[in-house]
């Protein structure tokens, strides 16, 4: 009977897993299985429910459906290196070249327009990108543009929004690896023979690849999945997957066919992001550290 | 003799701060040279300015005979050891030393042979392939050396190396950097706040207050004939009289403490009756309980508050009876001043030749 200890409930740990494993099993697993058990039904010609693969091979066979999605899984690559080469330098600035009395309020200030709704940021650049709006009116004010031009609605712009939407994401693991970077180690770098190139290839990038790699995979997801940034300023031309998604479940009431293509985007993400992280080298147990 | 190193009239300021006011000094090729101050003297300023990260406000700086004026740290000839060594923890030992040798643009095969004798040279053979964070305080040490000498520079600068490491390794390292020193070749401009590490390893140690060199001189000569009252109070112990000099007679002079003791002490140049001046007098320099026969020792009584054992290095820390003035006393362990305890007077005395005597400082 000198075994009971080792069968003794330990009330602390199922306190606190049990909220962990509800959340995991009734919001992620529970609604995937599901999804996945829809993805695999169809109904016959005769309008009999039977399981099929067909949701998965129509995505195969019609162009439209794989073109957006291998357009929306570039445009995210495309999107999450642009948001690092523009919030690198913003980093390096923040954390190594202002005082640091200054760097608190910078900080501040590109935090700030986030405590705004991402659906009111993209109304904002809709006000100023269209055709009525702030920028057409002062360049054909000037006579600089003869008439408006309709500055949304087109690739460019809708990237640009994407940008602007998830440089946070990745401005701030960016700052938090800059600052354990030693100042010292950027010197000794100089001081070796180093130049401006040699320094950022060869020691401040693999100081940095922790949290450029999991800023990176926080934007890509974030755009990869992002609705309402392509849907308003992409218009209709913006082709984003999720829209796809979304006009099966809403427009075509085709949940089945919509789960299958919710899976694809799962499989999807989660291949470019092991893809990435073996090309970098980096562990994800470490990376979401 | 070559010099490697020539500093002509330095000053750097920092907005109405001037940490290093007009320093002008010379190293010859193969010397250690040492800068000595406490901290915030202006000596990191300095050497950062001959490693390139400042340029100086005025003077000029002149490496092998080359003004370096408008040369950026990675064209100069001389590499810097950091306080934190700053050893690149995203290569192992073996990248960390190539790094220099491949801006060098060096090939692969050289570049290997390199890493490998300069391993050897400071002992750490067949290291290459450990990772920075796997060695020892005293092994990355040696790495960040070996990493700036396999450059060749012509002057290594060391920015207070064995700062972070503790008293045993630090003792150890400071025979090893001096050892190593000599059999490079190597110049080396070492700058520290521990006057130890100075006068084992230098062979000339300037010592550096408030943006200025109050001295530049050899380890014994700082240590023996101190040009101020900066360098006495701070190269070695020393103990302190605010006196006046009573009559001079030549190079002799009688100096009355506040006491009313009245010493004869030997004075590096001659002063008039009545000057304050500042006493200096070290604790291996006064003798307990003299032999009467000694008929030239200054005599006083000292009223023993403490005794601090610390091996051979053990003193006395004691009271003069009239003032409370305090006065240490080196008490050599030769069983012969077993006797003394706390609260004991005893007479103790010291040669007018050992004293060191300043007109006092006007603030």
């Amino acid at each position: 009977m000198n075994q009971g200890g080792r069968w003794k409930i330990r009330w602390g740990l199922v306190i606190f897993i049990t909220p962990v494993l509800l959340w995991l099993f009734l919001l992620i697993v529970l609604p995937q299985v599901d999804m996945f058990i829809m993805a695999i039904r169809a109904e016959n010609d005769l309008g009999d429910p039977g399981f099929t693969l067909s949701n998965f091979t129509l995505f195969f066979s019609e162009p439209i459906y794989w073109r957006t999605f291998a357009r929306t899984a570039l445009f995210s690559i495309l999107v999450t290196a642009l948001t690092f080469v523009i919030t690198m330098p913003v980093a390096f600035f923040i954390t190594k070249v202002v005082s640091t009395k200054f760097q608190g309020f910078l900080s501040l200030l590109i935090l700030m327009p986030f405590w705004v709704s991402e659906l009111v940021r993209v109304y904002g650049w809709m006000i100023l990108l269209r055709e009525s709006g702030v920028i057409n009116h002062f360049m054909v004010g000037l006579g600089l543009w003869d008439k408006p031009v309709e500055l949304l609605y087109n690739d460019a712009t809708m990237i640009m929004g994407l940008v602007y939407t998830s440089m946070l994401f990745m401005l701030v693991p960016l700052i938090s690896v800059l600052e354990s970077l030693d100042n010292s180690l950027i010197e000794a770098a100089y001081d070796l023979g180093g130049n401006v190139r040699t320094v950022f290839t060869r020691i401040i990038i693999p100081h940095c690849m922790p949290g450029i790699v999991s800023g990176s995979i926080v934007v890509f997801m974030l755009t990869l999945g992002n609705y309402l940034t392509p849907n308003l300023m992409g218009g209709k031309n913006s082709l984003w997957f999720t829209e796809q998604i979304y006009n099966q479940f809403i427009a075509s009431f085709n949940w089945n066919q919509g789960s299958a293509f919710g899976f694809l985007l799962l499989i999807l993400s989660s291949a470019i992001i092991w893809a990435g992280l073996k090309l970098t080298g980096q562990r994800l147990g470490k990376v979401v550290q | 003799m070559q010099i490697d190193l020539s500093v002509q009239d330095v000053v750097k300021t920092f907005k109405a701060f001037t940490a290093v006011d007009r320093v002008s000094f010379e190293v010859e090729t193969g010397k250690f040279f040492s800068i000595l101050g406490p901290s915030g003297c202006g000596k990191t300023t300095l050497l950062r300015m001959i490693s390139g990260f400042f340029e100086p406000s005025s003077g000029t700086i002149s490496i092998n005979g080359k003004n370096m004026a408008g040369t950026p740290p990675n064209k100069r000839p001389v590499n810097l050891i950091f306080q934190n060594l700053a050893l690149f923890p995203m290569m192992n030992v073996g990248q960390n030393i190539a790094f220099g040798l491949e801006r060098q643009r060096e090939s692969k095969a050289v570049i290997r042979e390199k890493t490998a004798s300069i391993l050897e040279r400071v002992g750490l053979p067949g290291f290459e392939n450990k990772k920075v964070d796997q060695l020892s305080g005293g092994q990355r040490q040696r790495v960040a050396i070996a990493r700036s000498l396999v450059l060749e520079p012509a002057v290594l600068l060391l920015d207070e190396p064995l700062g972070a490491l503790d008293l045993k390794l630090r003792e150890q390292m400071k025979i090893e950097l001096k050892t190593l020193q000599t059999e490079v070749g190597t110049t080396f401009v070492y700058i520290t706040h521990d006057q130890s590490e100075a006068l084992v390893m230098s062979d000339h140690v300037a010592v550096m207050n408030q943006g200025r060199f109050e001295q530049v001189d050899t380890p014994r000569n700082l240590y023996i004939n101190p040009g101020t009252p900066f360098v006495a109070k701070f190269v070695g112990e020393n103990n302190l009289w605010e006196a006046r000099l009573k009559t001079s007679n030549g190079d002799l002079a009688t100096i009355e403490t506040p006491e009313g003791h009245e010493f004869k002490a030997a004075v590096p140049r001659a002063m008039g009756p009545g000057t304050a001046v500042d006493l200096f007098i070290r604790p291996e320099a006064i003798v307990l309980e003299p032999e009467p026969s000694l008929t030239d020792l200054n005599r006083f009584d000292i009223h023993v508050a403490s005794v601090l054992f610390d091996g051979a290095n053990s003193r006395l820390l004691a009271k003069l009876p009239q003032t409370g003035h305090d006065i240490q006393v080196s008490l050599p362990q030769t069983r012969q001043f077993d006797h003394i305890r706390p609260g004991d007077t005893i007479t103790a005395g010291w040669d007018p030749s050992s004293a060191m005597v300043f007109p006092k400082e006007t603030p």
